[in-house]
């Protein structure tokens, strides 16, 4: 019996027949930069550490320093550089319930729309990324070719296509043009055929489904106990959404589903369910975009934005349901114009401890299906 | 024109090296044609426009400008590697792809080397690529380069078989390994063409064959050993300049060396389509030349339809799906032929 | 076994289904654009470089403290009382010199957030976005149009006027009078 093998720069001994892997910080499946140690026994992994921290960039601490709330707005936009949106919404929220203001009924039509808007071009990005992990390279530019369309909306309203800077505390930075309210709808009809071409191209294809189905399962009661959110939570079969569950906005006043996965072509929380509950969801968020579109009250969209901003000491957690899960913003205010601390809850961050224990026991390719189908963005991880 | 050579010449040995370089003209050009065109396919099935600005009209001199970067680079070799084996992967590689060419026949007028045992020999070489790949995983001194290696050892060492099986089945019906042979007896009409001959049993053979000619070839959805997504480039990961080009050159000419085998064998090699109108030593080769083509668009337009397979469904669809048909066709075109005859 | 045949068949069907999308979307016409011989019309609201019209500012360290990167640096020198600098073009009197208005473009993040608080509209976001260079340094845009001539001067004039102000106030103090 050997004794145990170290190497400097790994996290465990071995054992005689295992062998490290370094699927490094560079590569071109860990979605940023991620490194991932995998530990296995020839193909089959026994153990998978995952090394975060590649892009940490102080946002908790630079918040602390901004001079005032509204100025941290930008910042939260680069956590999850994919939906920033709906990062920026989550601030917003949270600071509008410190100061007890509400926002004129406009704002919340439009932020709804632009949340939605960018629901369906992070599930576009995942699930082209997702394409082209499993090796299929022409969904991902389909998915890119849509996403392009949302993106000329946005640039259109507020003049950036990633990083927006839009949904402000108490109203937006700026307002619609005339011919949004046309744009959106004219995207939603062309939008429809795209889902169904990337149904029979990918989703229903044998291959790809060998590739998902059974593989990374995740029962409900262990993605609880975790504390998933978002697409891997409601994958395992779980009816969770924060919208509905919990809701926040004016969420409550649209009709729409929640997808959840069923284990229709293999079993209930597999890597098939979750990229499924993707492409249904983006199904629902063009039901909440046309219902939306269709009623947007007149208003203005800056008279709520209080000039100064200079909230009691309070703390408060406001959570809003982003593309990629639960996102929480637990805020501290101290009296003056800057918060005293803003911490946030990622849903990536909880979501990627989960890969351990969905990956020993599969195989080196199966590694990249899983964690292609949680969906991390660094950004958001790292902070 | 083996005669007309000799004639001109008069040494033999000087005729067979000519002989035997003629494929290099057509694989050379051939591999810097097929890359644009891939990329030109591969744009287009993805929306977007591809190569457009090197040379002028749609960007048709961007592989001879990829050429010329790869010829420039400098030559890495890692300190850890094993230079000798480092080095001479490459070309072991190419010796493998490069020799199956020998006994094609391209015309009624030229083959490269005249062997009766055309298919066997073909067979036999086409597994040389394996210790390539082995020599350039191994001594890369690279972990992920180990794994491509080894997965797609495996992975053609088993598709070997679907692929002589396939064969086989043709050999027994034309009753003799050379592939001249197998063109004569294939021509006359379309419907000579082995593809629809003891239907349904030769149209699955064919259809098999291309499969596992995909898997020899590492193409999606087969391409697990050079994987992008997984193992950054698999075997080749640490190749550069020119060794790398040179992997790329047998990649290209190892799939239109398949398409042509599958071309002559399937579907009638270099008979025309119209009987005898448009026929003859130099129509034989643009028709050879023109349906191997065809199989090489179609091996283009799968790689960029289909995701790729993990390993051990690799594996399945090997053994368990190829195999068993293969052997099912093989019994079923042998009772034909015996009852036929 | 009848699962076998069943996937054999669900492969082969699915991989012609996906084969005849691809073969369509070879005939559809690209949606990409050939750059840079064809460029989009970017939309009127568009954040790329920013530009500020001297003209227009009065030194107000607005945009600087609106910053959330401190990529603008802003010196000012108080205009002397013999000196008229003008109006700006909404007619705010201007009352300080700007001898330095430094604008570091790699540290901006096109946030836009300057562009609101300035009382003359005179920062503002372009739709210039073809801005790289070769040296670093000169992404640091010096926007000011004062000479170092024309600072020493506002300097020197300042501090004569500050003197004779605080001379004053002394003698005052004092009792005396002015100048003895």
């Amino acid at each position: 019996m050997e004794a145990p093998l170290t190497i400097p720069g790994f996290s465990r001994p071995l054992k005689n027949h295992e062998m490290v892997v370094n699927m490094g910080p560079q590569h071109p499946s860990t979605h940023g930069v991620l490194r991932l140690e995998l530990i296995v026994d020839g193909e089959v992994i026994v153990d998978v550490i995952p090394h975060i921290g590649y892009l940490h960039r102080c946002f908790e601490k630079h918040a602390e320093h901004m001079s005032n709330y509204q100025q941290v707005i930008p910042y939260c936009d680069r956590m999850d550089y994919i939906a920033a949106m709906n990062n920026d919404l989550g601030y917003a929220i949270a600071c509008e319930k410190l100061l007890g203001i509400k926002v004129p009924e406009r704002v919340e039509y439009i932020r709804v729309i632009m949340a939605e808007l960018q629901r369906i071009a992070s599930h576009l990005l995942a699930i082209g990324t997702y394409g082209m992990d499993i090796g299929a390279f022409t969904p991902f530019l389909y998915c890119f070719r849509d996403r392009e369309r949302i993106l000329d909306i946005f640039e259109h309203t507020c003049g950036a296509r990633l990083l927006y800077n839009y949904i402000w505390i108490g109203g937006l930075s700026h307002d619609i043009q005339p011919n949004f309210q046309q744009k959106v709808v004219d995207f939603c009809t062309s939008f429809r055929p795209t889902i169904r071409e990337l149904n029979q191209l990918l989703t229903y294809n044998k291959i790809f489904v060998e590739r998902t189905a059974n593989v990374g399962v995740l029962p409900a009661d262990v993605a609880i106990n975790y504390g998933a959110s978002g697409p891997v939570l409601r994958g395992s079969g779980v009816k969770w959404d924060l919208r509905k569950n919990d809701p926040y906005s004016i969420y409550d006043r649209f009709e729409f589903e929640i997808p959840i996965g069923t284990g229709e072509v293999g079993t209930v929380g597999d890597c098939w369910d979750r990229y499924m509950v993707r492409v249904r969801e983006m199904e629902q968020s063009l039901v909440i975009l046309e219902q939306a579109a269709a009623n947007i009250p007149s208003g203005n969209v800056q008279s709520g934005i209080p000039k100064r901003i200079r909230p009691d000491t309070a703390d408060l957690y406001v959570r809003t349901e982003t593309p990629k899960g639960e996102l929480g913003y637990y805020i501290m205010a101290d009296g003056t114009t800057s918060p005293y601390r803003v911490k946030v809850r990622p849903p990536t961050f909880v979501n990627l401890s989960i890969l351990p224990a969905m990956s020993r026991g599969s195989m080196i390719a199966d590694v990249i299906a899983i964690l292609g189908s949680i969906d991390i963005v660094l950004g958001e991880v790292d902070r | 024109m083996k005669e007309v050579l000799l004639n001109l010449l008069g040494n033999e040995v000087l005729v067979y090296s000519l002989m035997t370089l003629v494929p290099l003209l057509w694989i050379i050009p051939f591999a810097l044609f097929a890359v644009w065109w891939e990329r030109k396919i591969a744009a287009h099935m993805q929306d977007r426009l591809g190569p457009m600005r090197t040379g002028g009209w749609h960007g048709w001199a961007q592989t001879i400008a990829d050429i010329l970067k790869l010829i420039q680079k400098e030559d890495i070799i890692p300190t850890a590697a094993d230079s000798r084996l480092f080095t001479l992967a490459p070309y072991v590689v190419f010796i493998g792809a490069f020799a199956a060419y020998a006994a094609i026949p391209f015309s009624a007028a030229y083959v490269g080397s005249e062997i009766n045992i055309g298919i066997f020999y073909i067979i036999a070489v086409s597994s040389f690529a394996v210790i390539g790949l082995l020599m350039a995983g191994w001594s890369s001194n690279n972990k992920w380069s180990l794994f491509g290696a080894m997965r797609s050892a495996a992975q053609i060492v088993s598709y070997e078989i679907p692929i002589a099986l396939t064969l086989l089945a043709v050999v027994m019906v034309v009753g003799s390994f050379d592939m001249q042979e197998i063109n004569k007896a294939q021509s006359g009409s379309v419907f000579n063409w082995f593809i629809f001959q003891k239907f349904p049993l030769l149209f699955t053979a064919g259809l098999i064959y291309f499969v596992a000619s995909l898997a020899e070839v590492n193409r999606t959805p087969f391409d697990i050993p050079e994987a992008e997504s997984e193992l950054v480039a698999g075997y080749h990961t640490e190749y550069g300049g020119m060794k790398f080009a040179l992997f790329f050159l047998s990649e290209y000419a190892n799939m239109f060396a398949v398409s042509v085998i599958a071309a002559t064998v399937f579907l009638g090699g270099w008979n025309s389509p119209f009987g005898e109108f448009l026929s003859g030593p130099f129509w034989g080769a643009f028709w050879l030349i023109a349906k191997a083509m065809g199989f090489v668009f179609v091996q283009m337009w799968l790689r960029w339809t289909l995701p790729r397979l993990r390993v051990d469904q690799l594996m399945y669809v090997g053994w368990k799906v190829l195999i068993p048909f293969s052997f099912v066709i093989i019994m079923g075109v042998g009772f034909w032929v015996l009852l036929e005859g | 076994m009848g699962t076998y045949f069943r996937n054999i068949y669900d492969g082969i069907r699915t991989v012609l289904i996906g084969m005849r999308i691809t073969w369509r979307h070879l005939f559809t016409p690209a949606v990409t654009i050939q750059y840079p011989d064809v460029k989009l019309k970017l939309p009127e609201r568009a954040r790329n470089r920013l530009y500020v019209n001297m003209d227009d500012c009065i030194g107000c360290d607005q945009c600087s403290m609106a910053c959330p990167v401190n990529c603008i640096t802003i010196e000012t020198i108080k205009s002397t009382s013999d000196v008229d600098l003008g109006l700006t073009s909404v007619g705010t009197k201007k009352r300080l010199y700007v001898p330095v208005f430094d604008i570091d473009i790699a540290k901006c993040c096109y946030c836009g957030l300057c562009v609101y608080p300035c009382p003359t509209e005179c920062i503002k976001m372009t739709d210039v976005f073809e801005f790289s260079e070769y040296d670093r340094s000169r992404l640091n845009y010096n926007y000011s149009t004062m000479t170092p001539a024309d600072i020493d001067l506002a300097r020197t004039k300042l501090a004569a006027q500050e003197e004779k102000e605080s001379s004053q106030k002394a003698a005052e103090a004092e009792g005396r009078p002015a100048g003895s």
